[in-house]
């Protein structure tokens, strides 16, 4: 491929990608939320003083977009809570006192599927989201009306985030997983070809996989992409550009360029779930960041307190002065360490007073690293004027919605202007505007 | 807006970490590439290089040290701005120049062309070349006064430029041969004088990234074509003529350090082509037609003003193209 969209050059700070993954002792509770994934959030099912076990659903709804949420853990339901959520919100919450036995619950069983139907509602009984970050539910998306157009998979495993190696671990620690998991989309959903998307910078990831498909025999149609190691590489419409050359637009499904694309994580998880029917109630992370004394990659169950997970990575070394859910480009600051583990989150960094040094931000030099920057060659400096006198038509004609907040023009800004974050309120303004 | 601290955590909008590459930096770096072009007006001018240089910078950063104090606003001398405006000042001057000239130069450039705009980012535009142009005109016998550069081997203290015989005598009172204007064997501004050592440190900041080709590459390439046809007219061979204008003057320095400061040239590469294409068009319409012998300073000051039409006629065509789909952010959470 000779064209490339526009990308940043981070720093990687894989610190941990040769740290196996650790699996989490079980904490004396869990704080799991019933807003877990973009739709409608679930209903508790279950209420105080109930004993729940492993894989027993706790969440659930009628609405269509949504996933049921299982109990990570063996104990008795402690209370029905609310929490203030990430967004700023209220959270229904259910906090479940563990009793360290984990057993699992009686229904989780090998899902019997005979045909596409069988397999999207197994999709759905397992609780699954898009693992990437978005955590959207997985049924819906590998459910799309034009399924007869669709031919591709696209397995996101790019990783471009610093600091992240979760996915990484996984391809080498179940990369069995994987390779079953996109042989079951492509046999379900009747598809032609998959693509596995993989930054240059894990080549022990792509031989491994490499030599998992050919074992399995399906080195003709299931192909791993070896991608440059830029940010962002793993954003959907960047991956789909560098591994198909076709271009999505804001607003558009993938299904509509004939495509499925998956986070590698998801793919793992459908390969482990049709062979064993557990639900989704564990999460690979990474840990990292200079207040964590003990950086590595660890499964955590779902609902365990970030406090606990530090506490499990050998506590804090140094005061964290900012937490971050997922990576440092994309990831959200949180504002406790007692936020639970949701189940698209990928790592928490715990960061020290100087990674959390925010510079300050100075005169705009017009450079135009922005636009040589953004991938969608959107321009960060002029959407910021327009938004500055709020001027909703040039927001619109500045194409503002095409942005996807992917931060590489706030990480290249030498003037260090927050040119992401205008972006971001320069859409919510627009969406406002026009929607009067 | 975007830092706030709940308890003891801070909580901010991502990204959560930036490039190295601040505006220092960027500074530091074209500073960096105009040492070779240091280097050869020493060896050429002798200490007054130094002490033009050094007068220029410390005057610059001493404005706008006190404009900022004066205007109450935050200090802003250590983003190296004022002191790439005092070398880029030094070193579109004679060597020869009064101290006190200097200094009346770094005034209009940090104050009058820069501060009163609003700072850095907001002057419309390149201090040290607007500064060039007025002292030019203010101090016209002043600043045209050429010591002779040591690889001369003449023994007069001042001599014509080649451009200001080229103006004043034509092309065959040019004593200076191509391979000596390339080198810098040959008397003008402290910078300008070796193409060679401009380009050196030009292609240093394509190759850093901090500048794109677009502008220097149409800039010179526009002097190079019209040279061509130049050469051929006047009977000079079309090639002899070309290679002397691009490597003649203030073009390479101003091909790659002043036409390509960011706050004044076009941001879109579309811009740039057509930013550098009209300045090396009105640079050879001032050297082969009118009264001044060089037009570089002249053409990159015309071309700054043209500078927010060209970019929101760049702008306006990028965007003509199918309206964005209204609808949602796949990776909004």
């Amino acid at each position: 491929m000779g064209k490339h969209l526009n990308s940043v050059k981070v720093s990687h700070e894989k610190h941990t990608a040769a740290c196996a993954t650790e699996i989490m002792a079980i904490p004396e509770t869990v704080c799991i939320s019933m807003s877990q994934h973009i739709g409608a959030p679930c209903q508790p099912q279950v209420k105080k003083g109930d004993a729940v076990k492993v894989g027993q659903v706790i969440g659930d709804t009628d609405a269509f977009v949504s996933a049921p949420i299982h109990s990570s853990v063996s104990g008795t339901v402690k209370e029905i809570s609310t929490v203030r959520s990430m967004m700023g919100g209220q959270d229904t919450v259910v906090v479940i006192e563990t009793d360290g036995k984990q057993e699992v619950w009686e229904e989780v069983k090998p899902p019997v599927i005979n045909d596409m139907k069988d397999f999207i509602a197994a999709i759905r009984a397992s609780g699954l989201v898009g693992l990437g970050g978005a955590s959207f539910p997985t049924h819906i998306k590998l459910n799309p009306k034009n399924l007869d157009e669709v031919e591709t998979l696209i397995v996101n495993a790019a990783e471009c985030e610093p600091f992240i190696t979760s996915d990484h671990r996984l391809m080498l620690e179940n990369t069995t997983e994987i390779v079953e998991g996109i042989l079951a989309v492509m046999k379900y959903l009747n598809l032609k070809a998959a693509h596995i998307g993989v930054e240059e910078n894990k080549p022990d990831a792509i031989e491994a996989l490499n030599k998992k498909i050919a074992e399995l025999g399906h080195s003709d149609d299931v192909k791993v992409n070896v991608l440059r190691a830029r940010y962002p590489q793993g954003a959907e419409r960047v991956m789909i550009y560098e591994i198909l050359g076709k271009t999505l637009n804001a607003g558009q499904l993938p299904a509509e360029l004939g495509v499925v694309l998956s986070n590698v994580t998801t793919i793992a998880f459908i390969g482990q779930y049709l062979k064993t029917g557990r639900p989704l109630t564990t999460k690979r992370i990474t840990v990292d960041g200079n207040a964590v004394n003990r950086p590595t990659n660890i499964i955590v169950p779902i609902g365990a307190r970030l406090s606990d997970v530090a506490a499990a990575c050998g506590g804090y070394k140094a005061e964290p002065k900012k937490i971050i859910m997922g990576g440092p480009m994309m990831g959200r600051a949180v504002f406790s360490d007692e936020v639970p583990i949701v189940k698209n989150n990928n790592a928490i960094l715990f960061f020290d007073g100087n990674q959390a040094l925010i510079p300050e931000e100075t005169a705009c030099i017009k450079c135009g690293k922005c636009t040589r920057a953004c991938p969608f060659n959107l321009l960060p400096v002029s959407i910021a004027a327009a938004y500055d006198r709020k001027d909703a038509d040039k927001l619109d004609a500045l194409k503002v919605m095409q942005c996807m907040e992917c931060g590489s023009c706030s990480f290249i800004c030498p003037a260090r202007r927050p040119l992401s974050f205008i972006n971001k309120m320069a859409k919510g303004y627009l969406k406002e505007a026009t929607s009067k | 807006m975007d830092n706030k601290n709940y308890g003891r955590l801070k909580v901010s909008s991502a990204p959560h970490m930036v490039s190295p590459t601040d505006t220092q930096r960027v500074m530091g770096m074209v500073l960096i590439a105009l040492i070779p072009a240091f280097a050869v007006g020493i060896y050429q001018f002798g200490y007054r290089a130094v002490t033009v240089t050094a007068v220029c910078v410390a005057s610059c950063v001493v404005f706008e040290y006190l404009l900022n104090k004066i205007m109450k606003k935050p200090q802003t001398i250590g983003d190296l701005s004022a002191v790439l405006t005092g070398v880029l000042l030094a070193f579109n001057m004679p060597s020869g120049l009064s101290y006190l000239i200097c200094i009346v130069g770094a005034l209009a450039a940090i104050v009058v062309v820069k501060g009163l705009f609003g700072g850095l980012g907001q002057n419309l535009t390149n201090p040290a070349v607007t500064a060039r142009v007025f002292l030019f005109i203010a101090f016209a016998t002043d600043m045209t006064t050429w010591p002779t550069a040591r690889g001369q081997h003449l023994d007069a203290v001042t001599a014509a430029t080649p451009l200001g015989e080229l103006s004043h005598e034509g092309i065959n009172a040019v004593t200076t041969s191509n391979l000596d204007l390339f080198l810098g064997n040959v008397n003008g501004c402290i910078g300008e004088i070796s193409a060679l050592a401009l380009i050196i440190g030009g292609l240093f900041l394509i190759w850093k990234k901090v500048i794109t080709w677009h502008i220097p590459v149409c800039f010179i390439a526009t002097v190079f074509v019209l040279g061509l046809i130049w050469g051929g007219v006047t009977g000079c061979g079309a090639l002899h003529g070309a290679i002397f204008q691009i490597c003649a003057g203030g073009l390479m320095l101003g091909a790659f350090f002043c036409a390509t400061d960011y706050v004044t040239s076009p941001t879109l590469p579309m811009g740039k082509i057509i930013f550098g294409i009209g300045c090396g068009l009105f640079t050879m319409l001032i050297r082969l037609f009118a009264s001044y012998p060089e037009g570089v300073s002249f053409a990159i000051l015309l071309m700054n003003i043209l500078t927010p039409y060209i970019d929101k006629f760049c702008e306006g065509r990028m965007f003509k193209a199918p309206k964005a789909a209204k609808g949602g952010d796949e990776n909004g959470k």
